[in-house]
């Protein structure tokens, strides 16, 4: 991320948010039976919207258990009461000047590191991010390492021929001859 | 019936434990009595079980609501296809479809295994109903599903809504197929320690068992990633929940398998490693049940937390220990029969392709289990989310996807230098290419880069290796090309099959990069209003909300709102997103409203389109619109990946050899043809 949203961005959101609500809705048909159709929304407001909001809310866990970040929560699980309220909280902080690193911060400080999508790098963390390209890489040296042993001690090394090598001049055709006649032999 | 049902659990307990005993012993003591009996045990087993199932069925179907899974699990409004699938919706009935499936399994492996493999067949039974019956003991004192309530209520409070939807009827049956199709290989190898006779032949009499269970294991998962994608509306279809990962991991040993086991049949080596993979898969299913039935780690989908969790706490333990105990007794028999003769050869590729399965399960695990081990040892509790999934395992999932490329181009034994040029000029050539012409065209994503270009290049392996055996036909028999082509994959079906999963899998990566170019926006739209969102193909969809409609359907009441969809200003057609309210039989309303996804799917992007609610109960809504792009081609690389598994296990073509039979000759033709291009 680059950079946050200022103080005067946000304002302006403010605004724009307030606008949306008071917006005369009448002039829109009434369903129905609004009540079978979930909880109602309120208009989406450009700080929703915002490409650094979401990328921030992707960073941050939901608290109620379902797993998801807040933006992913709040845009798809819409009985979800948690995100809303927490994205609520993202907009609150930003919109007091606080910076995305200070969001973040202040949401560790409340929920623990557990709210973060990522644990930070540092400390015992590393051995999640790392443990296993590190096994990985010494478990192929390990391999490499066996594979020579086993190379150099087997027998069939030296000579890997059978004991009568066939002419050695046969022309390509007469090698995707043997390819394919290879091929129908069993296994 | 629910009485006629209970009973037969217990029946099917006393036959399991017979079975077990009778197999051990009478395998043991060489007593035939004894063995036949334990064989009937399994024929009867699966009587009693499927008594059980149809007993639970009828209760399903009958309404009895008298019985706790009944209902809490079904409603009398449920529609019927969903009935069916309300047998293993739930804990208690899961566990039963899982012992019925295993009995019939395992009675299956009694009839159809002949010859020479009948030693084993005691031992197999005895394991196969001692597993049986610990599901069963499970299902009798932890988990009931026939359990009466105390009362019979009006209506069942019905299915989770999020299950009432046709992936949710074929995933759970396919995914445990996988799962319980594991325990005959497992089975079979628990035999073939137990008698010592440990040469390679019960790996063929296993192997079309372990192909099977690798395709009904992947043809769950991608049915389970199909019903996440478009039922829980967030817009992907792989979460790492512990719950998927669970799955993938006895899936990424079988895989590990089916390729090493190919140098034991050609040449005699790697027997411990095979078994261990074969006893480790086992395990790991296991596990995963364990892991997501006892509530360990709270997830989406977790069954709710009950007792069962240490009942298989207990029985993976032990098991686990016994298997272990086991193996390493037997390992002295093990030994490798030839050696390895270079580092570039086919059996080192299989090699650093196992490590590389091996280690994606492993850090697919780890990954699961760190804040387990986080909050354990340094007691801070810790989210490893699907960005700390992403992190660390798409580079080894890409080098992984080199080395599929890589693998089938060296020979056996020990590849020249002139055999792998020849081998890699065209693949190599095709992979650049691919690269540089994305590059050109402004891709700058590199992990997408790596997954297309690696993907050309393995495609180019795969066109080759084809086009090669073609021609060669072609020039012997005179075939034509198409026809040589088809006359490959029948003569050789497990090597072209093989590689039409391998094709298969690249067209997943494909797919999976696409999630890369995600885009999303959120709008309130009035009807006739638009909202516009640009993918990031240049394209530009604008998505015009016509209004809402709200009527009743057989147990929900709906509102839809209907879209009409444009790209670049041209009418591509509607799309229709829901809130379903489901209602009972009374009309009460049972669970909160769900959302139905619309979904409008091409070979370029998907238009994926929610509907988030309703502006003050008027037509106002809110949507969330996400385009997803090549979404389609993990559906279809799935599709080619089982495709190529059936020609894979399809029955006839080269019959396996056996080392030392005639793989003896295949190894000096190689040998020749190697001599020959020096
Ligand atoms: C997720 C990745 C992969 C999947 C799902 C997969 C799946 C398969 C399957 C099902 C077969 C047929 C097996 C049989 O006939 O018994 C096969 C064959 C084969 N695989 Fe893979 N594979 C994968 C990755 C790899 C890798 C990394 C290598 C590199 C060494 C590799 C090399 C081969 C070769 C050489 C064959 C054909 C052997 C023959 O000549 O018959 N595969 N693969």
């Amino acid at each position: 991320m680059t950079h946050g949203v200022s103080r005067r961005d946000f304002f302006m959101l403010a605004i724009g948010a307030a606008g949306a609500v008071l917006q005369d809705t009448t002039s829109v048909g009434r369903v129905y039976d609004p009540d079978r159709a979930g909880r109602a929304q309120a208009p989406v407001t450009a700080a929703d919207n915002d490409k650094n909001v979401q990328a921030l809310e992707k960073r941050l866990r939901c608290s109620c258990g379902c797993g998801l970040d807040i933006y992913t929560c709040r845009t798809t699980d819409f009985t979800c009461t948690y995100s809303p309220a927490l994205h609520q909280q993202v907009l609150r902080m930003l919109g007091d000047g606080k910076t995305e690193q200070e969001v973040i911060d202040a949401f560790v400080a409340q929920y623990g590191q557990v709210v973060l999508m990522s644990p930070p790098r540092r400390g015992f963390n590393l051995l999640g991010y790392f443990v296993p390209g590190v096994v990985l890489v010494i478990a192929a040296l390990g391999l490499v390492w066996m594979l020579r042993r086993w190379t150099r001690e087997s027998p069939a090394a030296a000579p890997t021929m059978p004991a009568a090598p066939p002419p050695p001049d046969a022309s390509p055709a007469e090698l995707e001859r043997l390819r394919d006649e290879l091929d129908r032999l069993p296994g | 019936m629910t009485l006629l049902g209970y009973f037969s659990l217990w029946l099917a307990l006393v036959v399991g434990l017979w079975g077990a005993i009778t197999g051990f012993v009478g395998g043991a003591q060489g007593r035939a009595d004894l063995q036949q009996s334990a064989r009937h045990a399994t024929f009867a087993l699966f009587g009693a079980l499927l008594i059980a199932v149809i007993s639970l069925e009828v209760a399903i179907f009958r309404h009895d609501f008298s019985v706790q899974y009944v209902a809490s699990r079904t409603s009398r409004n449920l529609p019927t296809f969903y009935l069916w699938s309300a047998l293993y919706s739930g804990q208690e009935g899961s566990l039963l479809f899982w012992a019925a499936v295993l009995s019939l399994f395992a009675a299956l492996t009694q009839l159809l295994t002949g010859g020479r493999y009948r030693v084993y067949l005691p031992y197999v039974a005895a394991v196969t109903s001692l597993v049986a019956s610990f599901f069963v003991s499970v299902m009798l004192f932890a988990a009931n599903p026939f359990k009466r309530l105390a009362f019979t209520p009006m209506d069942g409070q019905g299915m989770n809504p999020q299950l009432q939807n046709p992936g949710m009827v074929f995933h759970p049956p396919m995914l445990y197929l996988g799962y319980i199709s594991i325990t005959i290989p497992f089975a079979f190898a628990i035999a073939a320690l137990l008698t010592k006779k440990l040469d390679t032949e019960w790996m063929v009499a296993v192997r079309k068992w372990t192909i099977v269970s690798w395709l009904f294991l992947s043809i769950g998962l991608l049915i389970g990633m199909w019903w996440a994608y478009v039922e829980l509306g967030w817009g992907g279809y792989w979460a790492w929940d512990p719950v998927e990962n669970a799955a993938l991991l006895p899936w990424l040993v079988m895989t590990a398998y089916l390729h090493s086991v190919m140098i034991q049949e050609k040449r005699g080596m790697l027997k411990k490693w095979n078994l261990a993979l074969i006893l480790g898969a086992w395990v790991l299913s296991i596990f995963g049940t364990f892991l997501t039935r006892s509530g360990v780690i709270a997830s989406v989908h977790s069954f709710t937390e009950s007792p069962v969790g240490y009942y298989f706490l207990f029985f993976l333990v032990a098991a686990t220990a016994a298997t272990a105990v086991l193996y390493v007794t037997r390992l002295p028999l093990l030994q490798a029969e030839a050696t390895l003769e270079s580092m570039v050869s086919r059996e080192a590729s299989f090699l650093f392709n196992n490590l590389l399965l091996i280690g994606l399960a492993f850090s697919v695990l780890w990954g699961t289990l760190f804040p387990i081990i986080s909050e354990a040892v340094v007691g801070v509790k810790i989210t490893y989310g699907p960005p700390t999934f992403n992190f660390v395992n798409i580079p080894l999932g890409l080098t992984l996807l080199l080395m599929t490329g890589i693998g089938p181009l060296i020979a056996w034994r020990r590849a020249s230098t002139a055999n792998l040029r020849r081998q890699f000029a065209v693949p190599v050539t095709v992979g650049v290419f691919a690269l540089l012409i994305l590059l050109v065209g402004g891709m700058r994503d590199g992990w997408a880069l790596g997954a297309f270009s690696l993907g050309a290049f393995v495609v180019g392996t795969v066109v080759q290796e084809f086009a090669r055996g073609a021609r060669a036909r072609n020039r012997q028999y005179g075939e034509a090309l198409p026809l040589a082509v088809l006359q490959l994959l029948s003569r050789n079906r497990r090597r072209y099959g093989g590689y039409i999963v391998h094709i298969g899998i690249v067209l997943l990566f494909v797919g999976f990069a696409g999630m890369a170019f995600k885009t999303e926006t959120e709008a309130t739209l009035r009807p006739g209003e638009s909202a516009e969102l640009r993918a990031r193909d240049g394209h530009m969809y604008t998505f015009t909300h016509l209004g809402i409609s709200q009527y009743n359907a057989l147990n929900r009441q709906v509102t839809a709102a209907l879209l009409d969809v444009r790209r670049d200003g041209k009418e591509i057609g509607r799309l229709r997103t829901e809130k379903r309210q489901h209602v009972d039989a009374l009309g009460n309303r049972t669970f909160e409203p769900s959302t139905e996804v619309g979904i409008m799917s091409g070979l370029r992007v998907d238009l994926y389109v929610v509907l988030a609610g309703l502006v003050n109960g008027t037509e106002q809504a809110v949507f969330r619109f996400t385009i997803n792009p090549l979404v389609w081609w993990v559906w279809f690389g799935g599709f080619v990946l089982v495709i190529g598994g059936l020609i894979v296990l399809w029955p006839g073509g080269a019959p396996v050899a056996l080392k030392g039979s005639r793989a003896s000759h295949v190894q000096a033709g190689y040998a020749v043809k190697l001599e020959a291009e020096r």
